[in-house]
């Protein structure tokens, strides 16, 4: 789904799945024959139109896209600059993105013979999309989820148990994403003859961060026409946050050649960006190699990860998509923190103005809004990708805030 | 340049039996003990040292590695003390081939080329990096070679004959068969489907195939070492440290005394 013109911030992954220097196929050998044939399966998926006809399909009537683009009137007046749209990726089935990547994933096991399904999971949006896919064409499926995020994620978990998937709590390191990552991968190499590892971002050896963004694209693909439709131009400004980069990347890759788009990706700042205390990998990070991919990591100077930390479950992720590490290094995109308290602030601000209660995954985006939208003129548009909602959000909510539930 | 692999390998031939292939997590608890379990290895047994390098993330890593690999790091472990280690080995032992084995990341924030001069110089005659496939050649299994540094390639179940050609390429030292599909210290691998595999590499290589994961007991390693040219043991002798270590005993002598016992399978597939 490359375009091959010369300059083209879309041309990437290179043949060994390199973008720039980001990227690769760093796998165990147990792993690497597993990975050629997906590669070749996706090769083969993509010139395939009954591939493209039955995801078409599933998207349509199963996760009900398309998205609508919304414009979100009263939190324009509010903040008195750009107009402000959503791409309400939150009204999907199962309550994010995580879906768009999922059904095309599935897809492929299938075409590959492959019966059992693993997943990994921060939030637990992917693990419920993963689960919800594999009952949906009736294969078993192991969630990895980090012991930590399965305390303060709980309704995903039951969520996940109730779709049949069962839910391994991953006690290593910190109980995160990371430590669930690392515990997929170990099923992975243990079963490799009958398993699809399912991933949920954009992230990991070659070909997933391709194939990844490529189901993803669903979302920025539908955004070009439902904008120029409501506004008869493209957007001046794309917003989306960014843990693995799934969302974003989907969003930001059909426009990544419109020169005059500018795109802005959100990471978690935590508590900060003086210690350890966050998730800003592209922002604090340097280049290293982790879970199959060269990519900006939090590590030390001893190339040891580094635990990040975010009051959102699904960015608490040391690393970042490979692709994303690029468009950083090139500019094309720019990275920017955004702290906890202020993610908690834009969290409320939108429940408030619009009735909608986000994840705080996009609440991060929308606090990059509130500083920028008042400085552009009214004239402007600025998309951001509301890529989640927060019911799963609502008991660390209402801890941060005091309140209780 | 004769390398210490194949002065190693020759002397097993004539001595009519594998070579026994020892893995211990460098910095486990501690740098002084690291340095007396590695002394004390060659004695007790062991033709061949695996030292491993601690890395938060070893995927490919059963929990006893892992917790000794945090252990280390716990414990101060860095790569210039690993490399302190082979260097303090090497003043007792010029002999026994010392591979360092462990993932990517590490060397690539060290300096891929620092790092294999730095090796070199360390003594350290191979690696064995679980991260870079043959499609990542370039990164360090080039510029190793160039350095005259063994790069051992792992060939697994999966590895099919038509990849198998491309796994041993840039392979030198020996081959490392992996005889199960999963992770370090999983169930023990059946010696007659080794043996066939083995039989499978060895028609197209004339490495040395030694064969790992799962080995942890005299017994399997006889039967193991009967399959292929050397036993690879790493989580027994790990785990034996960690159980020392939890009760208040001498890891030292825990890692060495489980060597002796192994190495008596190890001795009774020659012949």
């Amino acid at each position: 789904m490359s375009s091959h013109a010369p300059n083209s911030f879309r041309n990437g992954p290179d043949e060994q799945g390199m973008f720039g220097i980001f990227g690769g196929r760093f796998v165990a050998e147990t792993l690497m024959p597993n990975i050629l044939e997906l590669g070749e399966a996706y090769e083969a998926a993509k010139k395939d139109p009954a591939f493209r006809d039955e995801l078409a399909w599933l998207n349509k009537h199963y996760t009900g896209r398309p998205s609508p683009l919304y414009l979100a009137q009263r939190l324009t007046e509010q903040l008195g600059g750009a107009k402000i749209y959503f791409k309400r990726d939150e009204l999907n089935h199962t309550g994010s993105h995580k879906i768009n990547n999922c059904l095309g994933q599935i897809l492929l096991a299938r075409r590959m013979g492959k019966t059992r399904i693993i997943a990994e999971t921060g939030a637990g949006q992917h693990g419920v999309a993963a689960a919800t896919v594999a009952a949906r064409f009736g294969h078993p499926c192991v969630v990895y989820m980090g012991a930590k995020d399965v305390g303060r994620q709980s309704p995903n978990v039951f969520r996940m148990k109730l779709l049949g998937a069962e839910v391994v709590p991953v006690e290593s390191g910190r109980g995160t994403l990371k430590d669930a990552m690392n515990e997929a991968l170990r099923d992975w190499v243990t079963n490799v003859q009958d398993t699809y590892y399912l991933i949920g971002t954009a992230a990991g050896p070659h070909p997933y961060p391709e194939l990844v963004r490529d189901f993803q694209s669903v979302i920025g693909t539908e955004c070009r026409e439902q904008i120029m439709e409501a506004e008869g131009r493209l957007p001046d400004m794309l917003v989306a946050s960014v843990g693995g980069g799934s969302n974003a990347i989907g969003l930001f890759h059909p426009f990544l050649d419109d020169k005059d788009v500018q795109i802005v990706g959100v990471e978690a700042g935590g508590k900060g960006l003086d210690g350890l205390e966050h998730c800003a990998s592209l922002t604090a990070g340097q280049p290293g190699v982790l879970h199959g991919n060269r990519t900006y990591l939090l590590q030390d100077a001893e190339g040891q990860i580094e635990e990040g930390s975010s009051i959102s479950a699904g960015l608490d992720y040391p690393g970042i998509g490979p692709e994303h590490s690029l468009l950083k290094d090139t500019g094309r995109v720019d990275y920017v923190p955004i702290m906890d308290d202020e993610a908690l602030e834009a969290f409320q601000l939108l429940c408030r103005t619009e009735g909608i209660i986000p994840a705080l995954e996009p609440s991060h985006a929308l606090a990059e809004i509130v500083k920028r939208a008042p400085k552009m003129g009214k004239d402007q548009i600025i998309v951001m990708n509301l890529c989640g909602r927060g019911d799963k959000d609502v008991h660390t909510v209402g801890e941060a805030l005091g309140m209780s539930l | 340049m004769t390398s210490r692999f194949d002065t190693t390998f020759a002397r097993l031939r004539a001595e009519k039996r594998p070579a026994f292939v020892t893995y211990f997590m460098g910095g486990d608890p501690d740098f002084d003990t690291s340095v007396a379990v590695m002394c004390g290895l060659p004695e007790a047994g062991a033709d061949i040292i695996e030292l491993g390098m601690p890395f938060s993330d070893p995927m490919a890593d059963g929990p006893s590695i892992q917790a000794a690999g945090l252990r280390a790091l716990e414990g101060g472990q860095t790569m210039a003390k690993t490399f302190a280690v082979v260097r303090a080995f090497r003043e007792q032992n010029q002999d026994t081939p010392v591979v360092l084995m462990g993932y990517y990341n590490p060397i690539y924030r060290y300096g891929p080329e620092a790092w294999l001069k730095e090796a070199k110089n360390a003594g350290i005659d191979g690696m064995i990096i679980v991260d870079l496939p043959p499609e990542m050649d370039e990164e360090l299994c080039i510029p190793a070679l160039k350095e005259g540094l063994s790069f051992i390639r792992l060939a697994t179940p999966t590895t099919d004959e038509k990849r198998l050609p491309r796994v041993l390429e840039n392979t030198s030292g020996f081959v490392y068969y992996v005889s199960i599909n999963g992770i370090t210290g999983s169930a023990a691998p059946k010696p007659d489907e080794v043996s066939a595999a083995v039989a499978d590499i060895k028609a197209k290589t004339n490495l040395p195939v030694c064969v790992g994961f799962g080995v942890s007991t005299a017994e399997a390693a006889e039967a193991i070492g009967r399959a292929g040219d050397g036993v690879v043991v790493g989580s027994a002798i790990v785990s034996a440290m960690a159980k020392a270590i939890n009760d208040g005993n001498d890891p030292v002598e825990a890692a060495l005394s489980t060597v002796r016992e192994i190495a008596k399978g190890v001795r009774a597939a020659g012949g």
